[in-house]
């Protein structure tokens, strides 16, 4: 600290975050100068190479892009090239989709809960530190994930990059005999979930809140995963073949990925939150009887409380995990045959960081001329630039190294996956006096 | 006693193959080895259900690129900046390290760490990390599994290079 006017802090890398980024922070004062969450993973250029592959290579190919959220890409993607195929699946592979995500949602927020999020309000570095004062939670995170796992293993071929989907339905459907020895497991991560929840109730929240414009899928009768149509609590109403007339990709000079805004609007929130705040009465009795314990209201919108809210979701997909494979009967045939035309599809599902656009359009040999993909993270980071705007003004009298970690537990707020490759996030935190 | 070799990586990011292609050697040595991502949750499984286990992964560059570096992971914990590149936010440290937290290390762990010098993206494997590739293999090949293998070769040293 040799200059007491400007102070730069940098961490090399923040190893809970999912991708390649940095934090850039100026403050004079107790001002924000300027906020940058600046991504500099390499373009993944997956719509360019999507294009002049045969639209059943999609689900495949679309895997790849993430590791921790697979199933999300595959379920927008066929869910597009359906509505442009005009293919509407059998009743049992839709349940089977549910009960596939439910699969994913467990694994992802159980990390997210236990191994990336929960060492901030602990006060550790990360997991590995926080393990041996907490045994027996580890042992439960660990469990849980594996059960979200196995369920990703037995309906996708396995846990990561699965290849079981194919648009129409999937190459093979598991027995209901396949699915019963999940149920005992389910069972107790049902318990799990509900002692998670009260777990994570008890930490202590920075007394912050924000008025966001949350945005999440809805559907009439079901909390949403694979359909429903796109809301706000700013009363946006819109079936996704029309996200592209509301929702605007910017590209900034910071940052690889792109910022999605709403068109007039500005930034918007999506995720577990946004999720929770539209569609809390399409929640199970025993979800909603866990947040009204856990103290959550409604709207919540404690950014840092989203790993209460992430919990609860965990009660969610273990609940509505037991009702499919109650439900299930194998459908008379994996898939359906697929007519191929010259088309346009459009989908979005909600993806465990929340919602997932997908648009193809398809020659009429069934190649993909164009495909974009809009993905959660997109969506959340002018957001998350917003938050830490409004957020490390409040912080501004602490010391350089508390703030630092502060503004860490804000991005995590959003279990951001920046990428499936590196993990660093450096913060640059620049000090300037008044 | 079950025993494992396991090399980690990713063929598509430069010397991060590294222990993906020491497992490949291992096998045209009629070695039996397998490859993972290096996914911590998936390797922990493999730490758990085997007594005995050499695992080879790329590690950061400590010193010269194509160093191979020995760990007994009985002994001593992995160092945290030589295994900073995984997958997401856990990788072979973090599996090796909550495993011993948890009492699930096999009997005997060792860890060889080649020393990368790329890790970019499609970056083609470095000549020196080519080499010690061959270095590993042979020397896990001649260790465990050669006509008279190497006496005490799972006590080991804590930390050797070679």
């Amino acid at each position: 600290m040799s200059d007491p006017k400007h102070r730069t802090i940098k961490v090399d890398y923040l190893a809970r975050v999912e991708g390649e980024g940095s934090l850039y922070v100026k403050l004079k004062g107790n001002q924000v100068q300027d906020v940058k969450l600046k991504i500099f993973e390499p373009p993944r250029l997956f719509e360019a190479f999507l294009r002049g592959r045969h639209f059943s290579e999609v689900p495949d190919i679309v895997a790849r892009i993430c590791g921790i959220c697979p199933v999300a890409y595959q379920m927008s993607a066929v869910h597009a090239l359906e509505r442009a195929l005009e293919i509407h699946v059998d009743p049992a592979v839709r349940l089977l989709r549910r009960l596939f995500y439910c699969g994913e949602w467990i694994e992802s927020h159980a990390l997210h809960v236990y191994m990336l999020h929960a060492p901030d309000f602990l006060g550790y570095q990360d997991f590995i530190q926080m393990a041996p004062d907490h045994r027996h939670i580890v042992e439960r995170a660990l469990r849980l994930k594996k059960i979200g796992n196995l369920i990703m293993t037995i309906l996708g071929g396995r846990e990561i990059h699965p290849v079981s989907v194919a648009v129409g339905g999937f190459y093979k459907v598991p027995a209901r005999r396949d699915l019963l020895p999940l149920v005992d497991d389910l069972k107790w991560a049902l318990q799990a979930s509900l002692e998670t929840a009260k777990w994570v109730a008890g930490f202590e929240f920075p007394d912050f809140e924000q008025d966001y414009e949350f945005v999440s899928l809805s559907h009439p009768s079901e909390y949403p995963l694979n359909e429903g149509r796109i809301v706000s609590n700013r009363g946006l109403n819109i079936g996704a073949s029309e996200y592209e007339k509301y929702f605007i990709e910017q590209h900034v000079q910071h940052s690889n990925a792109l910022h999605s805004i709403l068109r007039g609007r500005g930034s918007y929130k999506v995720g577990p939150m946004a999720r929770f705040n539209l569609n809390f009465e399409k929640l199970p009795d025993v979800a909603k009887e866990a947040a009204r314990e856990c103290g959550l209201s409604l709207p919540c919108r404690n950014p840092f409380r989203s790993i209460v809210v992430r919990a609860i979701e965990l009660v969610f997909a273990c609940h509505e995990a037991l009702r499919v494979i109650e439900e299930y009967q194998p459908p008379s045939a994996p898939r359906q045959q697929v007519p191929v035309h010259s088309s346009v599809g459009q989908a979005a599902t909600e993806a465990p960081r929340g919602l997932l656009y997908h648009h193809y359009k398809l020659d009429q040999e069934g190649l993909i001329i164009l495909a974009k993909i809009v993905p959660p993270t997109s969506q959340n980071q002018k957001r998350i630039e917003d938050d830490l705007w409004q957020f490390v003004p409040r912080l501004a009298e602490m010391p350089t190294e508390e703030i630092r970690w502060k503004c860490e537990q804000a991005v995590r707020n959003y279990d951001p996956c920046i990428s499936c490759a590196t993990h660093f996030l450096r913060l640059n935190l620049e000090r300037e006096q008044p | 006693m079950t025993f494992q070799v396991i090399g980690c990586g990713n063929l598509d990011r430069g010397d991060d193959a590294a222990g993906l292609l020491v497992a490949r050697r291992l096998r045209q040595l009629g070695v039996p080895a397998q490859e993972q991502s290096g996914e911590a949750f998936v390797l922990m499984e493999s730490l758990a259900s085997a007594e005995k286990v050499v695992l080879v992964d790329a590690v950061a560059a400590e010193g010269e690129p194509g160093a191979v570096q020995v760990w007994n992971a009985n002994l001593v914990p992995l160092p945290r900046e030589s295994f900073c590149c995984s997958t997401h936010a856990f990788g072979v440290r973090e599996a090796v390290e909550l495993a011993r937290i948890l009492g699930r290390l096999p009997l005997t762990l060792i860890v060889y760490g080649i020393a990368g010098r790329n890790f970019q993206m499609n970056a083609s494997l470095s000549p020196e990390v080519a080499g010690a590739v061959e270095r590993a293999a042979q020397r896990i090949a001649a260790d465990f599994f050669g006509a008279a293998p190497t006496k005490n070769a799972f006590a080991g040293a804590v930390k050797e290079i070679i």
